[in-house]
């Protein structure tokens, strides 16, 4: 009797993993897309938030594929488990916040966790040898199999000519032949092998798909962690430094800026959280303050938020103010001068 | 056949997907679920995630505020 295998591919919406599940599926495997959630995704949430992105086509990119493919996707919330890795990396950071390699080890290893649960056979990953300077080196791909759990279960499709056979080539599950040799940091093989897969429409390279990586949204994490004295974290922490300008004006306060109605509507949704000023007097964006601020920082604070409303040119702007337990008072402010905004108030 | 609703407002992508999944996942085939989102996104996405999952898509509601997506709960 023939034994129909299973596998499950952690699917991210570009091309690589979109390949390489092709390449298994051409070989009579079923498979099954998996894709995980941190919280630090960058596409969805900020094309959610913002207005100016409202009109642009939007998908999910994971799910994108996965339809493309014909196969199911599990999308898992790993948002809790996710902490540790990147507060804990046992193999610190990249240029930014980002801990790819961890990461990495992270997510095969709650894919291991679900093959067992679910009774698949193996894993398949998009990774291509030499390809990412954290997590895709030659050396750290076996690595990599072994701490996550997955050992010999874990197929490289797009490299696998380039690494020690796995199990299903060893079993005959999955024929080597008939996997590639791909290695280094060229996308030409994937845009050909895609071309032969009929593959015309597909997300960029990835690379910009974490928050972690960005510098800018790095710096905000760090900021927040050091202005807390603790580096936990919740998910609506971590959304928040996805929207607005964030100016930190005295070490117990920050900021919070909409930058466009989109944002602002978001927002709103923080009012109860956070001491919230809003433009009375002129059009103006909504304004969160984080932190600790005295009578005296919310003053500032109105003067700011006025700087970055309809009425910064007015001598006198009014503003409301907030505070998370529905009390609510106004203030007539004059607008902060541009230049007292100092540059090393934005975070 | 019960009617069930869930509550994905404030959520944005991927995790009304997610809450869908983890509900459905607790249905019966024939039984009915409708998802209240506020991320317009669930209008593309949770459509595409039942369609790749063997779900039927009843109907879809978007009032500019709110967006309602009534599911039918497939097989398997």
């Amino acid at each position: 009797m023939i034994i129909q295998r299973k596998a499950v591919s952690l699917i991210s919406g570009g091309l690589d993993s979109m390949l390489a599940t092709r390449a298994v599926m051409e070989q009579g495997i079923h498979v099954e897309g998996i894709n995980f959630y941190t919280g630090f995704c960058v596409e969805g949430h900020t094309h959610a938030i913002r207005q100016r992105d409202r009109d642009k086509p939007k998908r999910n990119n994971a799910l994108w594929v996965a339809e493309q493919l014909g196969i199911k996707l599990h999308i898992v919330d790993v948002i809790d488990e996710y902490k540790d890795v990147l507060l804990n990396p046992k193999h610190g950071y990249g240029a930014n916040m980002n801990p790819c390699r961890d990461c990495k080890t992270f997510m095969i290893h709650k894919a291991v966790e679900w093959i067992e649960k679910n009774n698949f056979d193996f894993i398949i990953t998009g990774e291509v040898v030499g390809q990412r300077p954290m997590s895709q080196r030659k050396e750290l791909m076996p690595v990599i199999a072994r701490e996550s759990g997955a050992g010999d279960l874990l197929v490289r499709p797009l490299s696998g000519k380039n690494l020690p056979p796995t199990k299903p080539e060893r079993e005959g599950w999955v024929d080597r032949d008939r996997l590639f040799d791909f290695s280094g940091r060229s996308r030409k093989p994937q845009m050909a092998l895609a071309e032969q897969y009929g593959f015309t429409d597909y997300a960029q390279p990835a690379g910009g798909c974490c928050f972690l990586t960005d510098e800018q949204y790095s710096r905000k994490l760090v900021d927040m962690w050091q202005h807390r004295n603790s580096r936990d974290y919740e998910l609506d922490d971590i959304m928040l430094l996805k929207v607005g300008r964030h100016l930190r004006p005295r070490p117990h306060f920050k900021l919070i800026v909409g930058r466009e109605e989109g944002e602002n509507n978001f927002m709103e949704g923080y009012r109860k959280q956070f001491i919230s000023l809003h433009q009375v007097s002129h059009n103006g964006p909504l304004v969160l303050v984080d932190g600790t601020p005295t009578d005296e920082d919310i003053t500032l604070a109105a003067q700011i938020a006025a700087r970055f409303g309809q009425g910064k040119n007015e001598p006198e702007v009014e503003v409301g103010i907030t505070y998370p337990n529905g009390d609510s008072r106004t203030v007539r402010v004059e607008p902060i001068a541009p230049g007292k905004v100092e540059d090393a108030w934005y975070v | 056949m019960s009617k069930h609703e869930l509550d994905a407002r404030r959520l944005m992508c991927p995790l009304p997907v997610i809450r869908t999944q983890d509900k459905v996942a607790t249905l019966g085939p024939g039984d009915i679920l409708e998802v209240v989102c506020t991320d317009h996104g669930a209008l593309n996405d949770i459509p595409a995630w039942c369609r790749i999952n063997g779900h039927k898509v009843l109907s879809t509601t978007d009032d500019k505020r709110e967006v309602r997506i009534t599911i039918e709960v497939g097989h398997d």
